[in-house]
């Protein structure tokens, strides 16, 4: 597993653009914003967190279709499903792989990029903690999204459309946090519903990626 | 004798066929009755005759919810026992399931406008059945870009399981990120808030006949389907011979 979790992250940082891409295109989104609701800090403040996460959470989606695509062309993932390692940890360590290598570049940027949106110093540290919370669960329904087009000509569409409405949950209850931690709310109860279904989907959808990948495999 | 039997495909379409006539004419009475009786009902004394839309919109609402989870119930089947005939009526049942969602989105929103004074709000129960459609759309998009029929119907099983979990718990997950303008149940049983008897039987009547029509489109899609299956099979033999 941790021989596959090095590869990984070595053939995502050499292949050029793995690292990079995902947090510029995080930035363009975040300037945008700006020119279409004008500059005014009282326009721009309540929108904030809701910005920073939809925005993470597009840039999150933009990498997705690497994830087993490129395995998928070169016969690797055939390599992976016969491997000892069971193909559910296969799955959720390339997910790891994404997370590590998509979605901690996206929350080392969000404060900085939170100060563009003008959103409250009180307000990052919840942001931070969102985010770490909420994206593990992003990377793996992204996973599972990946396993179920991996073998489709045309599956980058399909796959947003696939899966953007499984990540309505985690949107919610993370936006929830930020605005409240902003607004002086109580931060705690969202942030529960987000860790619960964080682990939950960390547990149980490498399952059925994993069933995914091997009727693609087939 | 056990309930799958009807699985297999020659049995379906004997039997299927056999009840589809009646099944189609019950549809079309209760629908056309219900909403027609529904039509003729006095005028609320609050809502006015906008209160008619109730005799399209709880029904079609009913059957979007009921739809996707007849599709749940036949995608574990067909993943469990490998019944064709099971995820050929789950792939039947999802455009009907994307109709009724969509026109109880639109009866709502020509209701919503008199009533509320709008035609769209982000209440929990509009959202969430906003959700259910982009669900319905996304089941029916992957069906339809997967060429082999086994690996799609399988695909869209799995689909079908992970997006059940979601699509409920989406359902709640809306009602923590805003409060709702809608009312809630619109058929209780507790005495107090039961509607009247004018509205109550014609709209039970129009259920039965949405109920009643789901069942025949499924059918008839779902044979459809079966002939499309044993025309592609029979040409595939013509060409080897």
């Amino acid at each position: 597993m941790l021989a596959l979790l090095k590869r990984d992250l070595v053939l995502a940082t050499r292949a050029g653009g793995g690292f990079g891409l995902g947090v510029a295109f995080f930035l363009i989104l975040c300037a945008l914003v700006p020119f279409g609701v004008g500059p005014q800090t009282e326009a721009l403040r309540p929108i904030a967190p809701g910005i920073l996460w939809v925005g993470a959470l597009l840039a999150c989606l933009l990498s997705l279709d690497r994830i087993f695509a490129l395995d998928h062309e070169d016969g690797s993932l055939d390599l992976l499903a016969t491997a000892p390692l069971p193909l559910e940890g296969g799955v959720a360590v390339k997910a790891l792989a994404h997370w590590l290598t998509t979605s901690l570049p996206l929350i080392v940027a969000a404060p900085v990029f939170g100060l563009l949106l003008h959103l409250p110093g009180k307000a990052v540290p919840w942001l931070i903690i969102s985010l770490l919370v909420g994206t593990p669960a992003l990377s793996v329904l992204g996973a599972f999204g990946a396993a179920i087009t991996v073998g489709l000509r045309r599956g980058g569409l399909l796959l947003s459309l696939l899966v953007l409405p499984l990540y309505i949950p985690t949107l919610i209850f993370g936006t929830e946090i930020v605005r409240r931690g902003m607004e002086g709310g109580d931060p705690i109860t969202p942030m529960l519903f987000l860790a619960g279904i964080s682990a939950a989907v960390v547990a149980l959808v490498p399952f059925a990626a994993a069933a995914a990948l091997r009727v693609n495999l087939r | 004798m056990s309930i799958w039997k009807y699985a297999n495909p020659v049995k379906f379409m004997r039997s299927s066929g056999a009840i589809l006539p009646w099944v189609v004419a019950g549809a079309g009475l209760c629908t056309i009755g219900g909403v027609l009786w529904g039509f003729l009902t006095p005028q609320d004394y609050k809502q006015g005759s906008t209160v008619k839309i109730v005799f399209l919109h709880v029904p079609a609402a009913m059957m979007a919810i009921n739809i996707w989870v007849m599709m749940l119930v036949a995608s574990l089947i067909w993943l469990v026992r490998r019944h064709h005939v099971s995820a050929l009526a789950a792939k039947a049942a999802a455009p009907v399931g994307a109709i009724m969602t969509l026109i109880a989105l639109a009866t709502g929103a020509i209701w919503g406008q008199p009533m509320w004074g709008s035609w769209w709000e982000w209440d929990p129960r509009l959202t969430s059945f906003l959700i259910l459609f982009l669900f319905y759309v996304g089941y029916i998009a992957l069906w339809s870009a997967i060429d082999d029929a086994d690996s799609a119907a399988d695909l869209t099983g799995v689909l079908c399981l992970v997006g059940s979990v979601f699509a409920l718990l989406s359902r709640y997950a809306v009602l923590f990120w805003n409060q709702g303008l809608h009312q809630g149940a619109s058929l209780s049983v507790a005495p107090g808030e039961r509607m009247s008897a004018v509205y109550r039987y014609p709209l039970y009547l129009s259920m039965l006949g949405f109920l009643l029509l789901f069942v025949a489109l499924v059918l008839i899609r779902t044979r459809t389907e079966i002939r499309r299956r044993r025309l592609i099979a029979l040409q595939a033999k013509e060409a080897r011979a």
